[in-house]
């Protein structure tokens, strides 16, 4: 099986809720180093043998991250 | 005036929406999401709930239903589709409707009446004169709509925008009105035909008297009215 991690965060300018609660918080804890969290998905995927980028991007594109408001990382982690 | 109610697996607001249609005199049923047989239906709904729990993102999963496809074609001939809350989300995944439903800004499940103003709007959904408030209630986690600025200029432009969230009297709020963060306010937009409707309110649940209002049967008359007139 080959194997892909594919990351999916909000893009640029798009308020992202979790992630700035999780910011406001860990300033309350006396993070005050912290400038910024930002807060995505990661998604683990096991495919055929030989299967291309270009059909986990058509996925992404599909189903897993929304091009509306999303833009989405993939990493090709090799055989499982 | 026959409206067909589509159910997914996670809907739940598809016999408020069959109660609301009866109680105003019209027929409604159901379509099973697997079906993909549209005839006999004047008016098609995608109500609200959870379809397919939400995963992924709310209607993500829901819009590759066998019946969405079905749905497409029926608006892309013109039919009347309105999308309520998690349809609403369904439209926009399905591009059917522009920009995507974000989570709340607050965090929090919002369950609550919303005043709404009535915008100068091309959509065959709704006839009420621009300006008129009417109170529906929202209950939605999701429901923070989002576009790209040039996006939002072509619904100001074409008249898509139908309803934004409001004070009680009609006005906008400093910082906005909106009980979700949604961009300009916005509560319901259409297409560019306006023969595509969604909104994050609830009209269903404001048709009979008994739920607490009457503010929705506007929402559902019109365009029977409109049907009916176009024979």
């Amino acid at each position: 099986m080959a194997r892909f991690e594919i990351y999916v965060t909000y893009k640029k300018g798009i308020f992202d809720p979790p992630g700035a609660t999780a910011e406001r918080a860990l300033v309350n804890l006396g993070y005050d180093e912290v400038a910024s969290v930002k807060i995505g998905k990661y998604i683990q995927l096991e495919v055929a043998d030989g299967t291309r980028v270009e059909r986990v991007r058509e996925m992404c594109d599909k189903l897993l991250a929304n091009p509306v408001i999303e833009d989405y990382r993939i990493e090709t982690v090799g055989e499982a | 005036m026959r409206f067909g109610v589509v159910r997914f697996p996670g809907s739940n607001c598809e016999q408020d929406v069959v109660h609301a249609v009866r109680y105003l005199g019209m027929e409604a049923g159901y379509i099973w999401h697997g079906d993909t047989d549209l005839v006999g239906y004047d008016a098609i709904v995608l109500p609200g709930g959870f379809s397919y729990g939400d995963y992924i993102r709310c209607g993500a999963v829901a819009r590759f239903s066998p019946v969405m496809a079905e749905v497409v074609r029926f608006a892309e001939r013109g039919g009347p589709v309105i999308g309520i809350c998690n349809g609403f989300q369904i439209l926009t995944e399905a591009h059917l409707l522009p920009g995507a439903l974000l989570r709340n800004t607050g965090l929090k499940f919002v369950c609550k009446p919303a005043s709404l103003r009535v915008e100068e709007s091309v959509c065959q959904w709704l006839d009420l004169p621009a300006g008129t408030v009417v109170s529906v209630p929202v209950n939605h986690n999701e429901g923070n709509y989002i576009c790209d600025e040039d996006t939002l200029e072509r619904l100001r432009g074409n008249g898509q925008v139908v309803l934004r969230y409001c004070e009680p009297d009609g006005t906008t709020a400093e910082g906005g009105s909106a009980p979700n963060g949604a961009f300009d306010d916005i509560a319901g937009i259409c297409n560019e035909r306006g023969n595509v409707f969604g909104l994050m309110p609830h009209p269903e649940r404001v048709v009979d008297p008994l739920s607490g209002g009457t503010d929705g049967q506007a929402f559902f008359t019109a365009i029977a009215q409109r049907i009916a007139s176009v024979g």
